[in-house]
């Protein structure tokens, strides 16, 4: 682990998974939470997409775009930086998390900050950077409204653009309490919009304090030099604009040529994300304040980070470097709705997490994620930029069996199961022989409560009984023309 | 598949080798030579150069009424006011007329921008209008002039510089913006054109900035409250 900090919020807990999922799963909170994904986020897009008949061409498009820049991702980071450079802006590169962490500590030292302001950034959390520079002595306020709720929790995000997806708003209404003692104890709080004023009043005075203002970037443009962030809150616009200095923290894969190739992603990024048209403010920043200008800040820095892209471009999960974080995926998710984010114990969750967590801690950490999918297939079908996600997550479960990361009983079940699947003749003497013991012994209830070997099985639903015949016999009898209506 | 190291491996520290590292792991994975006889060059130039367009959306190529409806339309639905005025002289009433209906004090701040410090504020008598930056706590409505707007979502598009200082747009509780209906087009990248035809080709302010509604968050318990960081209100007055 190359993370940096002492790491007391992002501590890798992807190898635990099973334990994880078993505690969100008993969680009431949490499944209060989750509950409002499908009317909310996911009913939203639904509509979002079907007011924009082209959203399918625009699918395909924001996928050979991205896999363009991917194609010539060498030139176009190299044009980047020249025109942001000519622009006035500092770009620095960063091949881990740690020289990400350190070039931006000291990017802090040099001017003598003693207050942070931070918007929302998942590359941020990735090289753990708040831990980082609290340990320098400084001190960094996330303005992110989600995200101010998982810092003051000591928490890390559970989605990638609903940080406190986790929270049902009593929680919060409890942490506000506990945490802003300086307010009245029995101040009224109905309500969000109550305690959304609340984090208003707040934040308003670190925006003004903030000597260093950090925010992500959603894009890098090639042509003008701009980095591009999308928010709701305006956060990220005070965080850049009023702090004397802009850091931001990007990555590799983020750089596309024009504004023409970012308005296409523009269009998909909004709709898969939150269901908007539009996410409320879109900021192209370009170098720091202009001489005639009376604010803005003083200096701007880009830091682009690598910390593994370069080799995940070589790799089969290639594709992946396509995602432009909507979080779509995981929206869609049957497993992610069921556990929430933290069960999958890196910063990235959901499918997406199940193919970038293997790529990023190793696959033997991370090897429990592509495996917990029910290969549904719904991230893909609604990926803006179609990453094949079950493809991917299936190269990870492929690679963990050749590196032998499996348990002695899964390994002894794949290979029986391979044995038989590779004759016919034993397939079918062996699925004969279960469908009639199990036929036979279910007969009288038309299922079974318990089996053994099956208990993961049973304790949660019946196991019907086989109906007599197997699959291969009925099939075989239809091509005779004998059971016409199978 | 082999694991990928870089998490994990050791590197050279930040510094100037840190560039050239990646961009080599880069040509490596892509299996590429580099250099200038590489013949994905003047493809990536050509692309840059270009500039050329991708799909537009049909809501987005709409005859101009109808775009300009549209645009009203979608700003009403994010929760924004849009006020007609018949001429750029008719604006400070009309913003006056706004002010009052919202029960707020006839002051506001706006930067140096010809077309609107030389508009007759005089007409309204009891208006104060400051210019310069925005100053937190007292300034809490603030002006702006559009250098474009994009009807395909109801999108203004504000270009920061002395003329119209970004935190105009973020730091007040009511922020008003005019835009000359001439400058709403349909397409995010109709607007991107705008914006080089005034500023320049390549040429981008501090920050261009998409504004299509007020500040918003649902980040509390998954429920829509408006005014979170930036204005709590915003007022578009569409001149012509």
């Amino acid at each position: 682990m190359a993370a940096c900090g002492t790491l007391k919020r992002m501590k890798p807990t992807a190898a635990d998974f099973k334990a994880n999922a078993r505690v969100a799963l008993d969680d009431p909170q949490l499944q209060r939470a989750l509950s409002g994904l499908p009317t909310g986020l996911v009913a939203q897009r639904t509509a979002a997409k079907a007011a924009l008949p082209e959203f399918e061409a625009f699918r395909n498009i924001g996928r050979d775009v991205k896999n363009h820049m991917l194609a010539n991702l060498d030139l176009y980071l190299e044009r980047y930086e020249a025109q942001a450079t000519a622009n006035g802006a500092v770009v620095h590169w960063a091949e881990t998390a740690s020289d990400a962490c350190e070039i931006i500590a000291k990017i802090c030292r040099d001017v003598d900050a003693k207050l942070v302001t931070k918007g929302k950034s998942m590359v941020s959390e990735e090289i753990g950077l708040n831990d980082h520079l609290e340990a320098e002595g400084l001190r960094v306020v996330e303005t992110d409204l989600g995200e101010y709720l998982v810092q003051i929790r000591k928490e890390h995000p559970s989605h990638i653009i609903v940080p406190a997806l986790h929270l049902t708003e009593q929680q919060v209404e409890a942490e506000f309490r506990e945490k802003h003692t300086h307010l009245p104890k029995d101040r009224p709080l109905p309500d969000p919009a109550s305690m959304v004023a609340e984090a208003r009043a707040i934040m308003r005075q670190n925006y003004i304090d903030a000597d260093v203002g950090i925010t992500g970037a959603n894009f890098l443009i090639a042509e003008t030099g701009s980095t591009v962030i999308v928010t709701n809150e305006g956060n990220g616009d005070l965080t850049q604009s009023l702090a004397r200095v802009h850091i931001v923290i990007t990555s590799i894969e983020k750089v596309v040529a024009t504004l023409e190739d970012v308005a296409p992603l523009l269009r998909l990024l909004a709709r898969s994300a939150t269901g908007q048209d539009i996410s409320n403010y879109v900021t192209f920043s370009t170098g720091p304040k202009r001489a005639a200008d009376p604010d803005g800040p003083e200096q701007y820095h880009v830091v682009i980070l690598d910390n593994g892209r370069s080799d995940m471009l070589g790799s089969e999960v290639r594709d992946v470097l396509r995602c432009i974080r909507c979080g779509a995926c995981m929206n869609h998710c049957p497993v992610y709705g069921a556990i929430g984010g933290h069960a999958y114990g890196w910063v990235y969750p959901g499918p997406i997490g199940a193919v970038l967590t293997p790529a990023q801690l190793g696959v033997k950490s991370g090897r429990h994620l592509p495996g917990a999918s029910t290969f549904c297939g719904s991230c893909a079908s609604v990926c803006p930029v179609k990453i094949p996600l079950p493809d991917l997550m299936r190269k990870w479960r492929e690679a963990e069996f050749r590196q032998g990361h499996q348990t002695f009983l899964a390994k002894a079940g794949l290979r029986t199961w391979a044995g038989l699947a590779k004759r016919p003749w034993a397939y079918h003497l062996a699925a004969r022989f279960a469908a009639l013991t199990l036929g036979a012994l279910g007969r009288g209830r038309g299922g079974f409560r318990s089996l053994p070997f099956a208990g993961g099985w049973t304790k949660h639903r019946d196991l019907p009984a086989p109906q007599g015949r197997t699959f291969q016999q009925l099939w075989a009898e239809q091509q005779k023309g004998l059971a016409p209506d199978v | 598949m082999s694991d990928t190291r870089s998490m994990n491996g050791q590197s050279a520290g930040p510094g100037p080798g840190a560039r050239d590292r990646i961009l080599a792991n880069v040509r490596k994975a892509l299996d590429v030579p580099g250099g200038r006889a590489d013949p994905r060059e003047a493809v990536v130039d050509l692309r840059i150069a270009e500039r050329r367009r991708h799909l537009l959306p049909a809501r987005a190529t709409l005859p101009s009424a109808d775009l300009r409806a549209q645009f009203a339309s979608y700003l009403i639905r994010g929760k924004a006011s849009v006020i007609d005025v018949a001429d750029l002289a008719g604006v400070p009433l009309a913003i006056a007329e706004y002010l009052r209906s919202q029960n707020l004090p006839l002051t506001l701040r706006m930067g140096d921008d010809p077309r609107l410090r030389d508009l007759p504020w005089n007409t309204v008598s009891a208006m104060t209008v400051k210019l310069g930056r925005a100053e937190p706590a007292t300034d809490t409505v603030t002006l702006s002039y559009a250098v474009a707007a994009a009807a395909e979502t109801g999108t203004l598009v504000l270009a920061s510089g002395p003329d119209n200082p970004v935190s105009l747009s973020f730091l007040p509780d009511t922020h008003l913006v005019v835009l000359e209906a001439a400058m709403l087009v349909g397409a995010y990248e109709e607007a991107f054109d705008l914006v080089r035809k005034t500023l320049g080709d390549r040429v981008m302010p501090r920050t261009l900035n998409f504004i299509s509604g007020p500040s918003r968050t649902a980040d509390i318990g998954g429920i829509p409250v408006m005014g979170a960081h930036g204005p709590i209100h915003l007022a578009v007055f569409v001149i012509g």
